[in-house]
Formats: structure tokens, C-alpha cells, sequence
């Protein structure tokens, strides 16, 4: 998890060969307060760069996440329909939402880096 | 990721500052606009936690945005029942009493307390809602000009929690033999300090006014109580929701009426005879042949909480109500709403459908509150309301 890459709508990437780990960064998680409830998508399903692949509820509003890359889900995160906090509490680790198999590892180069994400989130 | 919550940030430029602005941020609020003021809406300990101390022990909140005014003259209480339905002739001083304000056809314009002061001369004190209280003050001084009518400038501090009672009480003795609905002026450091025994949380609590100038020391001292905790709009809204108690401009409007929303206690005994306030008829028969729907609390039988707006359906389709009010109930750990139903669909353990997302989720008709009140009980049992 070395190599994180940031969406300007606060989701990540941990690019791995064509694997993918999607998660939401630790500002997003701060900003959305307790986490309750999150909606994952089905193992099997496509998904495209921009489109909603999720839905975390915290206790005071539903919130989408959107897919930073394209590809196909292969395998979403088993411990979230108990424990949903585990987003708040380690967003970048055991948090982590699906991994994602890339159709193209490029789309992860208009991605902002550790330090790039870092200014961006001074501009909000 | 959007979330719903990027819209209420996206500040409009002349937000008011509550009084203990500097308080709150040092104490490390996330602000957030509500009904023109930036708001505490939870500090670093979050909603949950916030909510779970206020059952537990006890929360210091912020509600200085509320409206305060003083409505006096010789009979001012009689004058009032025109525009509410409670006996407030009958208020004695130093009580406290909840109602609403009706438009003439008995639609809610807004909630309030209203408390009798002590004296020779008829006071009461009025708290609006803070979304509402331009419109409110206007209203009364409108109806009502052979009156003094005042809006008070004044720092309002909710310290709610079942540790409440004996934390305030070591501060201002005698304030933890206040009855439910009770209302005394103590002195604090010099200065007239409001207390009423009431709430919006379902627990024991009390309501704090006085000037923004003492309002921090009187803060500070709470709040450096091993008991006291800062909790913010967010859990004021969860234990609200939890208590079961309406919110203003969600579960009341001015196209519901007291009736239908479950506050026809509020409703005074010679009023419902008498009349003599707006939307009398309509309210009339409410309580003759029941209300066509009724505010009931909601169980989505589902992990995911079911919001504001939810379209709610009977079995076989046809649409009975929606949900004026949803969350997740830190207390209870699991999605809890209220909304309006359809009476002949409202009956407790009714199962309706409402759609979440690209599915339908069942959800039970529960009664209300959700977690039960534990409101002050003087010791000969009565709560004095």
C-alpha cells in the first residue's frame, strides 16, 4: 500500500500489477463522521471510471463513492457488513471498500499522489 | 465521493456566529450551517459517541440560536391562546409549558415553550425554533400589539444527561429539586441565570439562559465536570429522533396539524371545548373521529437507514405515507425513522415497504419514542406537566 493514488472525490487507489484496492482517504472518513452502514457492489460487476460503485451511510446522510478506475470487481471488503467503522478507524488498511481488476492501469496516472493530495485538500 | 452533507457546507456568505463560537472551535466542533447560524454539528468524539454520553451521563448543547422573547401585559397568557391551542391561562408561574402556533387552518407555523415568570406583572417567556423565529416574532407582535413583546438577546445552553441533575445542582443548589417543566432564576456569578427543567433529548436535563457575556464561564464550568462531555447538532438530532420527538420543518409544517402529529396532549382540556384558537374546527374534528394520518415511529428492517422523504407503501402497492425523519439510532445500533402514515395503515407492527436505493426494504410501524424517557419524577410521582 505504498503507492496510493487520490480522486478529487476523496477515493483512492492501491494499484497493485492490475489489481486495485478502492477505499475513500482518511479526510473523507473524517469528514463523514460514525460510519453505519455501506453498500458494496457485487464480486462480478463492471465498473467505469466516475461511476457509483458504493454507498456508505454515516449517521447523518448517504454518501456515494465513485470509481476511480475501470474494470471489473473481483472481490469486496467481507469485514464491512459488521463492522462498518472499520472505515473510520483505518480507512487505508483493514477499511479498504473492493479491489478492482484494471482494464487500463493508465487512467491511475491522472490520479493525484500522496503529496499532491496533500496541497489539493489545503484548497478545499 | 458526494455526500449529502457537501451541500449544507457550501456556506452562504452571512452565517451568524453563535456566542461561544471561539468555544466550540477550540473544543474542536465541525461547524456546519444550520437555520443561519454555523453550528457545533459534533465534536472529535463524534455523533455516536456524543449520544451515547448524553444517555450515559451528560452533554453540554449549544442551542443559542433558539429564539427567546417576552411576550407582557395584564392577560398576556389568555392573548396567546389565540394563536395556540394549550391552556396557558392556567400556566402558574415558574411552569413551563409546550405547544404550538397554528395558522387558521391549524397547520403547525412552529413549536415552542412557553414559561410563566414569577412577578406581579403577567410575563411569559417564549423558545422558538431558530428557523422559525423571525416569522414567529413577527406573527405575535402582529397579533397581538396592545402587548409588550420582546426578543431577548441571550446565550441558551442545554445540559442534558441522566448526570445532569447532580452535576447543575452542585453549581446552583436547589436546581436539581426544579420539577419537570419547572422554571427558576438563580444567580450566577451576578448574573439572572434561566434555568427550566426540559429538553429535547427523551433524558433528565435542564435549559440554561442567560447573557452571551457569562455564557462562557458558564460553559467552562460545566464542561471541566468529569460528567460533561460536548455534544453537537448531530446527536441532538439522533437522541431527538430516538425520543421520538417531532422536529420542525421535518415531522411538523404548517400542513400537519397537532392532531395528526401525536401532540394532541399538548392540546388543553377547556381549549378543545372552548376553541378560540386557529383551526379549531379542523383540529375539532381531528379529535372527534381521529386524524386521517398519523406521525408513528418506523423500523426499516433493513441495515441501511431509511431518510427524509422515503415514499412509504402498503402490500399491495398503494402509496400510505413517507418519512419525515431518518437515522441510525446510536442507542439502539440499528436505522430507526418517523414519518406519517395513513391511520387505517398505522396500526403498531404494520409492515409497509419503502424503496432504498434500487430495492425495497420492509419496514415495521413501531411506537414512540424508540428509547424511553427518563424525565425528572418529582418523589410523589407527578411530573408536573
Amino acid at each position: 500500500m505504498t503507492d496510493l493514488r487520490y480522486s478529487k472525490d476523496h477515493e483512492y487507489v492501491a494499484l497493485d500489477g492490475d489489481l486495485a484496492t478502492l477505499g475513500i482517504s482518511d479526510y473523507a472518513q473524517s469528514q463523514l463522521g460514525d460510519i453505519v452502514f455501506i453498500e458494496l457492489p457485487e464480486v462480478g460487476k463492471k465498473v467505469a471510471k466516475g461511476k457509483e460503485i458504493a454507498v456508505i451511510e454515516s449517521v447523518k446522510a448517504a454518501s456515494e463513492v465513485y470509481s476511480p478506475v475501470s474494470g471489473e470487481v473481483v472481490e469486496v471488503n467481507p469485514e464491512l457488513g459488521e463492522a462498518p467503522a472499520l472505515v473510520n478507524d483505518d480507512p487505508l488498511g483493514r477499511g479498504w471498500l473492493i479491489k478492482v481488476r484494471v482494464s487500463d492501469p493508465g487512467e491511475c496516472a491522472s490520479l493525484m499522489d500522496d503529496a499532491a493530495y496533500s496541497s489539493f485538500l489545503k484548497t478545499i | 465521493m458526494v455526500t449529502e452533507l457537501d451541500v449544507a457546507t457550501a456556506a452562504p456568505p452571512a452565517l451568524a456566529k453563535l456566542p461561544l463560537d471561539a468555544v466550540h472551535r477550540r473544543l474542536g466542533a465541525r461547524m456546519a450551517p444550520f437555520a443561519g447560524y454555523e453550528m457545533p454539528l459534533q465534536y472529535e468524539q463524534g455523533i455516536v459517541a456524543e449520544t451515547l454520553h448524553t444517555r450515559r451521563r451528560a452533554s453540554l448543547f449549544d442551542v443559542s440560536h433558539m429564539g427567546q422573547a417576552i411576550l407582557a401585559g395584564a392577560r398576556a397568557a389568555r392573548a396567546l391562546e389565540s394563536l395556540t391551542p394549550a391552556d396557558l391561562a392556567s400556566l402558574s408561574p415558574e411552569r413551563t409549558r409546550y405547544t404550538q402556533l397554528l395558522n387558521e387552518s391549524g397547520g403547525i407555523l412552529d413549536d415552542l415553550l412557553v414559561t410563566r415568570l414569577p412577578g406581579v406583572e403577567e410575563r411569559l417567556l417564549l423558545v422558538v425554533n431558530a428557523s422559525r423565529k423571525q416569522a414567529d416574532f413577527a406573527l405575535i407582535s402582529a397579533a397581538l400589539p396592545q402587548f409588550d413583546f420582546n426578543p431577548l438577546d441571550r446565550a441558551l445552553l442545554a445540559l442534558q444527561g441522566p448526570r445532569a441533575s447532580s452535576v447543575l445542582g452542585a453549581l446552583l443548589p436547589g436546581a436539581e429539586d426544579l420539577p419537570f417543566m419547572g422554571w427558576r432564576a438563580f444567580d450566577f456569578g451576578g448574573a439572572p441565570l434561566f434555568v427550566s427543567r426540559s429538553g429535547y433529548t427523551g433524558e433528565d436535563g435542564f435549559e440554561l439562559s442567560l447573557r452571551a457575556e457569562h455564557a462562557e464561564d458558564l460553559a467552562r464550568l460545566l464542561l471541566s465536570h468529569e460528567d460533561v462531555a460536548p455534544a453537537g447538532l448531530g446527536a441532538r438530532d439522533a437522541l431527538r429522533l430516538e425520543a421520538g420527538l417531532p422536529l420542525y420543518g421535518h415531522d411538523l409544517d404548517e400542513t400537519t396539524d397537532p392532531v395528526e402529529a401525536g401532540l394532541g396532549w399538548s392540546i388543553g382540556k377547556r381549549r378543545r371545548l372552548e376553541g378560540g384558537f386557529p383551526g379549531f374546527e379542523r383540529i375539532r374534528i381531528a379529535l372527534e373521529q381521529g386524524p386521517a394520518r398519523r406521525r408513528v415511529g418506523l423500523e426499516p428492517q433493513s441495515k441501511a437507514p431509511l431518510r427524509e422523504g422515503a415514499e412509504l407503501s402498503a402490500r399491495d402497492g398503494e402509496a400510505v405515507g413517507h418519512v419525515t425523519s431518518g437515522g441510525f439510532s446510536p442507542t439502539l445500533q440499528r436505522p430507526i425513522a418517523m414519518g406519517y402514515v395513513a391511520s387505517n395503515h398505522a396500526n403498531l407492527g404494520a409492515t409497509l415497504s419503502a424503496p432504498l436505493r434500487d430495492k425495497r426494504v420492509d419496514v415495521t410501524v413501531a411506537a414512540l419514542p424508540f428509547v424511553p424517557h427518563r424525565y425528572f419524577k418529582t418523589p410523589d410521582g407527578k411530573d408536573a406537566r
